[in-house]
């Protein structure tokens, strides 16, 4: 292991950039985890040999034996001894135990593995739960905070109200005072208006006598000569006869206006009177057909005689003109009762009506019915998804509008937990592919490092070839130079592979790789590819002369078409052959 | 519509004769009687001073023109121009003079009367047929303080003695007290027969809503109080068919009340902004004089010269709603000038004019018997005056210019007085026949006749 560490090193530095990306992605991926830990042992494996040493030596491999096959018997595997008593060591069962143990180690490692991540994945969930239950606790907190700020509002508001109606009870009290304050100040106004009254009188009177005395003018009327009365009549007397007269004319004058009153309304009341009488008229006129339904019914014998009455009464057209109590009731309580019956009549008609109405609906527009309960349908459908989308929206808007606010924020996490796992689950898409696109890297880094190669046996073997054309042809002479210099050159060019290798490898992150399962199979291959590269190698190390010129021709072109094939497939081959020049 | 020349006047003293024949008019000293017809001073008569008042008699016999200033009242006969009478006051001071309703008597008010020791006001009864006097007592110094039935019987007067008010009613025909009674008020403002001679209502000054109504013989009927301590009523007006009684207020509102339970039927709102679709909004609307070519032969030259020198006005039709143009009263400033100071009912009952003295520009025409309002007319100038036509639903108003205004239900117009001078007219009265009208300005008067087909 430690020569693969000193390969891969400069191989780090020079690459850094990937590497990077490499432990980027390691901290993102959980698959990372399980490859570090799959790792961990792998250098524990190695080391196990000095380990061993120290465990048991020449000295103590008896009582090593010994104390393993104690061990192992206490842990319940059968004893590494052939027998129970002898020296002997059964080999099957050590083989067996050991296999054991390394199944039982795999399981271990295993079980510890997903202990480790059950272990994680609680935490994750711990710290999920912590921060959500933090995130409550704040809400609580908040929460408390409002509540009681609320309350405080509450009882401002009610301080407030209280005030007001204090307030209020103090502008009534003062309305009260003013209405007094004003009524008194009325009063004392009127007192005083009469009191200046008087002095003004008084005063009058004083000025008059003053004014009076000095030039006293007399009050008189010219006049040329009487004239007469409008009339023609003489004035009259003054007596008490006049007065009485005067009296008697005076109620005559308020008789002729009650009498002149009482004609206008006597007329006017019988002209309501045959208004009132028409509309009789002209509702029996309207009933007798429905009429007889009702008298068919229990109760109508009482209607009908009172129709008759009715009819009666209408005869005797005199009848209206007694105004007296008894025919205005019967009057009034006879248009009642048709009144009433046309009320019945009417409404029973409408009945009948809207039934008739809606039994019409039925029968004509069945299937217009039903297309309109089918639009009413399909509209409402389209209704609930406007309406749905129209709550996503809103959604969405007080999300982005609404950050401050707690729920939101926790809304929001949800959502970003949600986009999260979509996230996720787009990146192990594309993780995925990204895989794939890998493997198929690898395998045509493969052909390409085995077509380099080939190729370069191929010029090996073209160059022995050549030379020993050419020492065949020459004589020959020297032959520990022929030796020397191929050997130089496949070092060269086994540093060159190797170089290859390593960037392959460093190309290849065990990162990439989902799952545990999947990573040592992969880890495998690459040793695999590695191993086989170097078999090869030291194939066409050993036998070059038997390889064709023709034969390999044909594989570099097959291998050069088949990556121009695909995009991809040269631009990798560029890239690797960017990384070969360092 | 024809004019007359303008008559020169003064005091605003231009009256038609009851029977419609003559009209007077008076310049300073003299009382120039005309004919209605042709206006040709059939009659002119020289007094002793500046008339200050005239009135016809009933009969249109006789004209009384009162000089307040020197006490005198003389009277003209329109038969005989040689009859005179002259009634001295002396130093009693006349305040008041007026016929008595069968033309025969005249009533003058006097302050300084001294009987027994008081000093008192005294409505003296002068009678041209005899030598009679009477005398009323205590008449109490108001607006409407003396009021006479339209049949002429009865009297009614307003008293205030020993600083309580009462009534007094008095049979015309030979001044018989027929009822004294008090009156629950504190200061008896005003006092107005029904036209049927049956009802007197009564109401307090402004400091009080009450108004009171009295049967002829006495009796209290109903008093109304719409509300207490604000202002109260401002104008009183009885619908010809006497059924009704519109009291205006300072509140802005007329209530109408009814004659048989004395309750109110309704109330009318006059704010300043007219929203209903139902109200037809005339606005008075000045325009430059455009004299079209095609005029110009048609109305009289007199008429085209003034209408060059002048601004004429029509009407239009306002959009509802509409907002009149609002005075805010002073608050601090006694008799404010705002409620309805003016309201009348039109012959026929079916119209009532009111107008809101804090939107001094517009008259309002409500309808009686839908008991809406029906009509709002926006004048450009305070209105001065408005009288409804005696014979049909016809509105007459003048706004101290030139126009003449008319509405009836049919429609309104305006109407240029032709003349060079400047005629503001502020008053006007319609000649009893309703085909005619006396146009008064303050040094001016002219009679316009209406066509009868016009009125149609």
């Amino acid at each position: 292991m430690g020569d693969w560490k000193t390969i891969t090193v400069p191989v780090l530095s020079s690459d850094s950039k990937n590497i990077f990306q490499y432990t980027s992605e390691r901290k993102r991926s959980p698959t990372s985890m399980n490859s570090q830990v799959l790792r961990l042992p792998l250098p524990s494996s190695k080391n196990m040999h000095s380990f061993f040493s120290a465990f048991c030596t020449e000295e103590n491999i008896e009582q090593s034996i010994s104390y393993i096959d104690r061990e192992l018997t206490t842990l319940g595997f059968p004893s590494i001894y052939a027998e129970s008593k002898g020296k002997e060591l059964n080999l099957i069962s050590i083989i067996n135990c050991i296999n054991e143990l390394l199944a039982l180690q795999h399981k271990n490692l295993r079980a510890q593995e997903e202990v480790e991540m059950q272990h994680l994945k609680l935490g994750s969930d711990m710290d999920h739960l912590q921060n959500c239950y933090a995130k409550l606790k704040e809400q609580l907190e908040l929460s408390k905070r409002e509540i009681v700020g609320l309350q405080e509002r509450d009882r401002q508001l009610q301080s407030k109200n209280r005030n007001l109606h204090q307030l209020l009870k103090n502008e009534k009290d003062e309305v009260q005072k003013l209405q007094n304050i004003i009524s008194s100040r009325a009063t004392q106004y009127n007192h005083d208006m009469k009191r200046k009254e008087r002095e003004y009188n008084k005063l009058k009177d004083r000025l008059r006598q003053l004014v009076m005395n000095k030039k006293d003018k007399k009050i008189a009327m010219e006049v040329l000569n009487y004239v007469g009365r409008a009339d023609g009549k003489r004035g009259a007397w003054r007596t008490d006869k006049t007065e009485a007269r005067n009296e008697e004319e005076m109620y005559k004058v308020l008789l002729s206006d009650y009498e002149q009153r009482q004609k206008q309304l006597l007329v006017e009341n019988a002209e309501l009177k045959k208004v009132l009488q028409q509309m009789k008229k002209e509702i029996i006129s309207l009933l007798p057909p429905q009429k007889q339904k009702p008298k068919e019914r229990s109760e109508d014998g009482l209607v009908l005689s009172d129709l008759e009455e009715d009819i009666g009464e209408l005869n005797k057209e005199n009848m209206w003109e007694l105004s007296c109590e008894t025919v205005r009731e019967q009057l009034t309580n006879s248009i009642r009762k048709q009144w009433r019956m046309l009320k019945n009549h009417v409404e029973k008609l409408d009945n009948q009506v809207s039934r008739g109405h809606s039994g019409a609906w039925n029968e004509k527009d069945v299937i217009s019915r039903e297309d309109h309960e089918l639009e009413t349908e399909k509209l409402e459908l389209e209704i609930q998804q406007c309406k749905e989308m129209i709550k996503t929206q809103q959604q969405l808007l007080q999300q982005q509008l609404t950050c401050d606010d707690e729920t939101t924020l926790l809304l929001q996490d949800c959502y970003l937990l949600e986009e999260r796992e979509r996230l996720q689950e787009e990146w192990r898409l594309f993780q995925e592919q990204k895989k794939n696109f890998e493997k198929e890297r690898r395998s045509f880094t493969e052909a390409a490092i085995r077509l380099g190669l080939e190729r370069k046996a191929f010029e090996e073997d073209r160059g022995m070839w050549l030379k020993q054309q050419f020492l065949s042809m020459t004589a020959d002479c020297k032959h520990s130079e022929n030796v020397t210099t191929p050997s130089a050159f496949l070092r060269s060019s086994d540093q060159d592979n190797w170089l290859v290798k390593s960037t392959s490898q460093q190309r290849k992150p065990p990162s990439v790789l989902n799952g545990s399962v999947s990573a040592e199979p992969c880890q495998t291959s690459q040793y695999i590819t590695h191993n086989s590269v170097e078999s090869k190698k030291i194939a066409g190390d050993s036998m070059p002369n038997l390889w064709v010129e023709s034969d390999d021709k044909e594989e570099t072109g097959e291998c050069t078409k088949s990556w121009e094939d695909s995009g991809v497939g040269t631009l990798l081959c560029r890239n690797l052959h960017m990384e070969q020049l360092p | 519509m024809n004019f007359s020349e303008l008559f020169e006047l003064s005091g605003l003293l231009g009256r038609f004769s009851p029977d419609g024949k003559c009209l007077a008019s008076c310049v300073q000293h003299r009382l120039v009687v005309r004919d209605v017809s042709s206006l040709q001073v059939c009659q002119l008569y020289t007094c002793l001073d500046k008339i200050q008042y005239i009135e016809w008699s009933s009969d249109s016999l006789f004209i009384l023109c009162a000089m307040y200033k020197r006490g005198i009242v003389q009277v003209w006969s329109l038969e005989q121009p040689d009859w005179h009478c002259k009634i001295d006051e002396g130093s009693a001071g006349l305040v008041a003079s007026c016929w008595s309703p069968d033309g025969r008597h005249i009533l003058n008010t006097t302050e300084f009367h001294c009987s027994l020791s008081l000093c008192q006001l005294r409505i003296t009864v002068w009678s041209l047929c005899t030598k009679s006097v009477s005398y009323i007592k205590y008449p109490k110094a108001c607006q409407q303080g003396v009021v006479f039935t339209k049949d002429g019987r009865y009297m009614a007067v307003a008293e205030r003695r020993d600083c309580k008010d009462f009534i007094s009613i008095f049979v015309c025909s030979n001044w018989q007290l027929l009822r004294h009674f008090d009156t629950e008020t504190q200061d008896l403002f005003g006092i107005e027969w029904a036209p049927n001679g049956c009802v007197l209502a009564a109401w307090d000054s402004c400091l009080e809503y009450k108004l009171l109504l009295y049967s002829l013989d006495g009796r209290l009927l109903s008093s109304y109080r719409a509300y207490e301590w604000p202002l109260g009523i401002k104008s009183v007006a009885w619908s010809p068919s006497s059924q009704f009684l519109a009291i205006g207020s300072f509140d802005e509102k007329v209530r109408i009340l009814n004659h048989v339970t004395w309750k109110k039927i309704t109330e009318f709102e006059h704010p300043a902004t007219i929203a209903s679709k139902k109200t037809i909004v005339y606005k008075e609307v000045e325009k430059s004089p455009s004299v079209e070519t095609e005029r110009l032969s048609f109305p009289p030259t007199k008429a085209l010269a003034s209408s060059l020198f002048s601004t004429q006005s029509k009407y239009e039709i306002s959009q509802v709603p509409v907002s009149l143009q609002y005075i805010k009263p002073v608050a601090d400033r006694a008799n404010p000038k705002v409620g309805v100071g003016m309201l009348a009912f039109s012959a026929d009952n079916c119209f009532l004019a009111t107008k809101n003295d804090s939107i001094p520009n517009a008259v309002w025409v409500w309808d009686i018997r839908r008991l809406k309002l029906l009509v709002v007319l926006e004048q450009l100038c305070p209105i001065q005056g408005f009288q409804w036509d005696p014979r049909q639903p016809r509105l007459a108003l003048c706004t101290g210019t030139s126009r003449v205004f008319l509405w009836s239900p049919a429609g309104c117009v305006a109407v240029q007085v032709p003349g060079e001078g400047d005629f503001q007219i502020v008053s006007l009265s319609w000649h009893s026949s309703g085909d005619s009208m006396v146009l008064l300005s303050k040094d001016n008067c002219c009679v316009c006749y209406l066509e009868r087909e016009e009125v149609k």
